[in-house]
């Protein structure tokens, strides 16, 4: 079964700027796949790629085994929610969902029940009758949502679908998106600059940079096993250890990262062994579960996640970090 | 207590001060000039005396369904028509590129070339159409260079649109209205193409729909108050104008020129004033029709 997308040394240059740079990607067919990046990182412009808004400077792009590069985004298999949503302000909410088969020419009896059908799905049956001004930023989001599923697309493009959407609501539509996924099995392909997003939603995440994929994994993978510095800063509150400090502390010469979740907080008890730092506490951040202890140690900024229950400390108090070494993860220095 | 602070606890004093110069001005100058027409329109002329008769009567306005009246009429009403349509066809390209594909210097020109012609007189101009269109103009000799003379020959046979020159037909009237009001047409448009999301003509072409369709069911009636706000201006424009007429054309009159006339040498008011309701009447008519068919609905 070939790929439901895949990206053959694709690349994108809007003159000197290199939007997209030599990438290649796979997603297989019923995957959920997330594009994770900071703004400008390619991650959108891939994604008009895959919908035909952009065509590629280089290399070969392939929609369920068939070519898509030079094909007009209306011959192509796949629909978008646009972040801004992009519902037409001239029609009702059914005729904004009706859009893509009425232009397919399906009847008109017929396209009113799929959209009635669709607008279910998303719980907004019986909102037919209204105007897109009419509804709420969330309801915009599902009606942008069901205007797309309902043309059956292979593949659903999704442009930071939640970034307009308050963190309640965002974190409802996510669930709700990833079961609306699992249902109906179809490819999703998500952008997103927010990391716990895609790593509680996709089954793979690529990290964007500068127009190239640093990395592509399990959300898992690119946790736990970071490979470069940006991916670790990126991607978590991963302590980033330089060479030196790692060397200094009992670690490889190299470029380390450490998750906060693999350090113990201990009072400053004898000398500083190898695998441990002693620092001053500048910050000690309650997020409910855990509390996130910030120490500075040698002039490195470290963090540790630990039960909030077991903490002894205040501001300002020398505290002893402690790890394994095992759970260093060394990196790429860029 | 300084004024700034009465002004604070009393906003409405400050809005009511703000907009009193406007309101009167609107009140005195504007409406009531024309309630003061409305009411000349229901008097009438005394044939024998010459003089106004300041009695209600609706007898002025039946005087406009006289033949000669009416042809007036339907000839403003068919000019401004034809104007307007023939506005909105040449401005809609032009509107288009400016919106969605001319940026920096270019969106600069482009303003420049629609509001320049606004710069220099009115009256200017027209003349100069004028020996353009004229028998021994620049376009009767760049026809015969391209030995194009038959072609317009031909179209001055037209029987009613033709005549003995491009300068002295409707044809000619016709060049010159659409020529003067083109940019109230372009601009209004414009304006509404800017207003159009880039991302509706992309999500409309992701579900499925090629360009033409795209135009006719996302672009077309979301430009369409546009293209309804430029009409009024070229409609009511022409509707209301007595010097093109007067300059280029075959000296049959328009509702302008027939105004002008009557309120002058013949001294009948009312019947002027009548005849000043008709464009007004007919803009009403316009308007609610428009509005019914949804040109609003966009807005």
């Amino acid at each position: 079964m070939p790929s439901a997308v895949r990206f053959q040394n694709v690349s994108r240059h809007f003159g000197t700027v290199r939007a997209v740079d030599d990438v290649s990607l796979d997603i297989a067919p019923g995957e959920f796949f997330a594009m994770l990046g900071p703004s400008g990182s390619g991650k959108t412009t891939c994604l008009r790629l895959i919908a035909g808004f952009e065509q590629p400077t280089a290399g070969h792009i392939e929609i369920f085994g068939e070519t898509a590069e030079g094909l007009p985004p209306y011959r192509r298999a796949v629909n978008t929610v646009f972040q801004d949503y992009a519902l037409f302000p001239h029609m009702t909410v059914g005729e904004n969902v009706a859009y893509g088969l009425m232009i397919k020419g399906v009847s008109r009896a017929e396209r009113e029940a799929r959209a009635k059908q669709a607008l279910a799905l998303i719980k907004l049956a019986g909102f037919e009758a209204r105007r897109p001004g009419q509804l709420s930023g969330g309801q915009r989001q599902r009606v942008a949502l069901a205007r797309a599923l309902v043309n059956e697309p292979k593949v659903l493009l999704l442009d930071e679908p939640l970034g307009a959407l308050d963190l309640k609501l965002r974190e409802q539509m996510q669930e709700e998106l990833r079961a609306l996924q699992h249902q109906l099995g179809i490819t999703f392909v998500f952008v997103t600059h927010d990391q716990g997003e895609a790593l509680s939603m996709a089954d793979r995440v690529a990290i964007f940079n500068e127009g190239r994929i640093v990395q592509a994994g399990t959300p898992a993978d690119i946790y736990e096993r970071p490979r470069s510095r940006f991916v670790a800063d990126f991607v978590g509150s991963s302590n980033v250890m330089a060479p030196e400090f790692s060397r200094q502390h009992g670690g490889p010469t190299g470029w380390v990262s450490l998750r906060p979740e693999a350090i113990r907080v201990e009072a400053p008890r004898g000398k500083v062994q190898p695998g441990s730092a002693d620092g001053q506490i500048i910050g000690l951040h309650y997020q409910g579960a855990l509390t996130r202890v910030v120490i500075m140690a040698d002039g490195t900024r470290l963090i540790a996640a630990v039960p909030s229950g077991s903490i002894a400390f205040a501001e300002g108090d020398t505290a002893r970090f402690t790890w394994d070494r095992a759970a260093l993860v060394p990196m790429a220095a860029d | 207590m300084s004024l700034s602070d009465t002004f604070f606890r009393r906003p409405g004093l400050l809005t009511l001060l703000l907009l009193a110069p406007p309101l009167i001005w609107i009140g005195i100058v504007y409406i009531g000039s024309l309630i003061a027409l409305l009411l000349q329109s229901f008097y009438h002329l005394d044939d024998f005396s010459g003089l106004v008769v300041h009695e209600f009567t609706l007898s002025t306005y039946a005087q406009l369904f006289a033949p000669a009246n009416l042809a007036i009429i339907l000839r403003t009403v068919a000019m401004a028509a034809a104007v307007t349509v023939a506005s909105a066809f040449l401005a809609f390209p032009i509107a288009y590129y400016a919106a969605r594909y001319a940026t920096g210097h270019l969106k600069a020109l482009f303003y420049l070339a629609v509001m320049m012609p606004l710069w220099s007189s009115y009256l200017v101009k027209v003349y100069a159409w004028k020996l353009i269109l004229a028998k021994e103009g620049i376009l009767t000799w760049l026809a015969a260079k391209l030995h194009l003379t038959p072609a317009i020959d031909a179209l001055l046979a037209t029987p009613v649109i033709g005549g003995p020159s491009l300068s002295i037909s409707y044809i000619g009237t016709f060049l010159v209205f659409t020529y003067i009001w083109l940019p109230y047409m372009i601009l209004p448009i414009q304006a509404a193409l800017e207003r159009v999301p880039k991302t509706l003509i992309e999500a409309s072409a992701d579900l499925g729909a090629h360009p033409g369709q795209t135009f006719r069911t996302v672009l077309l009636p979301l430009a369409l108050p546009g293209v309804v706000a430029g009409s009024i201006f070229t409609f009511s424009l022409t509707l209301g104008d007595y010097i093109i007429p007067a300059i280029v054309g075959n000296s049959r009159p328009f509702i302008g020129q027939t105004v002008y006339a009557l309120q002058g040498t013949a001294g009948d008011i009312p019947l002027a004033a009548a005849f000043t309701v008709v464009p007004m009447a007919i803009m009403a008519v316009y308007l609610t029709v428009a509005k019914r068919l949804g040109a609003f609905d966009a807005l």
